[in-house]
């Protein structure tokens, strides 16, 4: 990979609109986020966490103003062999096995051999490997998918609530996992409305109601707010934001 | 689009099929139960020999259309075509894929239906056989991009299945198999030669009284085309950007 490529940013938006169903999702959001780092994206349901991820990976309809994703347009052709994408819901075939679904997409993605094996151990269920996807847990289901994700080693991963549904011990080793690719260089865009993973984000953005409320390292959002916790400085934020709107 | 990402989805989809017992059992089996009926029903006259090639030609298009409008759309609805967006896989990868995977079960279910028609059924086909089974091949490819088109259409199970009779029964009454086509009204018979099942019912009968290659290839290269055009139709109509 050239130098220019590892020096764009992995997002960059100006002026972005996205219009749902008739509706305005996302206003005129301005958004720049460095390569090489895990960013958290929180807000509340509803906030369109999920429709700029969608307008990132290059399947959103009706968006307008500028998007830049590794320093391409949104929805190059280009991008589809560097993105690597997990959708909300499980988007796994469930009436295939764990190895059936990981290999159709490791084709797909001109993977290399021992990809498959590779994955299956990154998210812990080699010992799912022969099972039906549709006999699996929830939180299995929703690791599969995650490795769907991992599998063409992407220079981005935009994974949309990847920890959902998935016990402690399990997240812990999901983000674990996820400071591990940072360390090996890659970007990775993470969903959550699950505040206390925030800490272990290298940056944040809190959104609400289409637009970027914040965005800043978690210390900085704290020392702003003078909130103890990522939900503190949230709500603070929200608070002041209703304020301002009020006067 | 390549060979290796629409083999390897023609692969994916047959895998999918062979976990799903039930469903190959009926495309296989169902077949065989109704044309063992007409069978018995008319047992002593010569309408097995007349129509029973017809029906050998109008399953694969029935089920393969049902099958592949109901599979995309589980596809569209369960969030997996759209990660298949966001990856290298050409729009025509995908659509050539399912139609290779549906004209492999078709190719089973023909040699099935045939065979069960010919030896336990005894119905005499006058042309050559293996023309027969090309035919309902063919027919099962032109379900399967029809099915493909029409999920676009739909953006619910419920409308998916609505969208069978919607596309396939007006081709059955206009067809020429509820009334010879000559015997239609003008405009009627006008509407037939739009329709792909015109082709490939006249086809069918044709081979059943004993035409050769030479006489029904007008009829298969128009099934040809409306193949083709509606593999077309199914690219067009899968969309990398949904709202």
């Amino acid at each position: 990979m050239g130098k220019n490529e590892s020096a764009a940013p992995a997002v960059r938006a100006r002026g972005l609109r996205v219009v749902r169903g008739g509706r305005v999702v996302v206003d005129g959001l301005d958004l720049t986020l460095p390569a090489g780092q895990v960013v958290g994206l929180l807000g509340p349901s509803g906030s369109g966490k999920t429709t700029l991820m969608r307008a990132v990976v290059g399947v959103q309809t009706h968006v307008t103003g500028e998007l830049d994703v590794l320093g391409l347009p949104a929805g190059s052709p280009d991008l589809r062999r560097r993105l690597g994408y997990m959708t909300q819901a499980p988007s796994v075939y469930a009436d295939l096995t764990v190895t059936e679904n990981l290999r159709y997409a490791a084709t797909l993605q001109g993977a290399p051999r021992g990809s498959v094996e590779r994955v299956l151990a990154e998210v812990d269920l080699a010992s799912h490997a022969r099972d039906l996807v549709a006999t699996l847990s929830g939180g299995e289901r929703s690791r599969v998918s995650l490795a769907v994700a991992l599998l063409g080693a992407p220079d981005l991963l935009v994974l949309d609530e990847p920890t959902v549904g998935l016990d402690p011990v399990l997240r812990r080793s999901l983000w674990d996992l996820f400071a591990r690719l940072r360390d090996a260089g890659r970007s990775l865009l993470v969903s959550s409305h699950v505040m206390d993973e925030a800490a272990r984000c290298d940056r944040l953005v809190l959104m609400r109601d289409g637009a970027v409320l914040a965005d800043g390292t978690l210390a900085e959002l704290r020392a702003r707010t003078g909130a103890a916790d990522a939900e503190g400085a949230f709500l603070a934020l929200v608070d002041a934001a209703g304020a301002a709107g009020a006067a | 689009m390549t060979a290796a990402r629409t083999l390897a989805t023609a692969r994916r989809v047959l895998a999918q099929l062979r976990h799903d017992h039930r469903t190959v059992a009926l495309v296989l089996v169902m077949p065989c139960v109704l044309i063992g009926l007409v069978a018995w029903m008319f047992d002593g006259t010569d309408v097995l020999d007349r129509f029973g090639p017809v029906l050998v030609g109008f399953f694969p298009l029935l089920v393969m259309f049902l099958v592949t409008s109901v599979a995309t759309l589980r596809e569209r609805t369960s969030g997996t075509l759209e990660r298949l967006m966001t990856m290298p896989l050409g729009r025509a990868d995908l659509v050539l894929g399912y139609a290779l995977a549906f004209a492999a079960l078709a190719t089973v279910q023909a040699l099935v239906v045939v065979a069960f028609a010919t030896w336990v059924c005894g119905m005499h086909v006058e042309g050559p056989v293996a023309l027969m089974i090309a035919v309902a091949v063919l027919n099962a490819v032109l379900g399967s991009a029809l099915g493909l088109a029409a999920s676009a259409l739909a953006r619910t199970e419920f409308q998916a299945v609505q969208l069978m009779p919607a596309v396939i029964l007006p081709q059955l009454v206009t067809c020429g198999l509820l009334m010879p086509r000559a015997a239609m009204p003008v405009v009627l018979e006008r509407v037939s030669r739009g329709l792909p099942l015109t082709y490939a019912v006249d086809a069918m009968q044709h081979i059943a009284a004993g035409a050769a290659w030479a006489d029904v290839r007008g009829a298969v290269g128009a099934m040809a085309l409306f193949t083709a055009g509606a593999l077309v139709l199914g690219v067009v109509t899968l969309r990398r950007r949904t709202g």
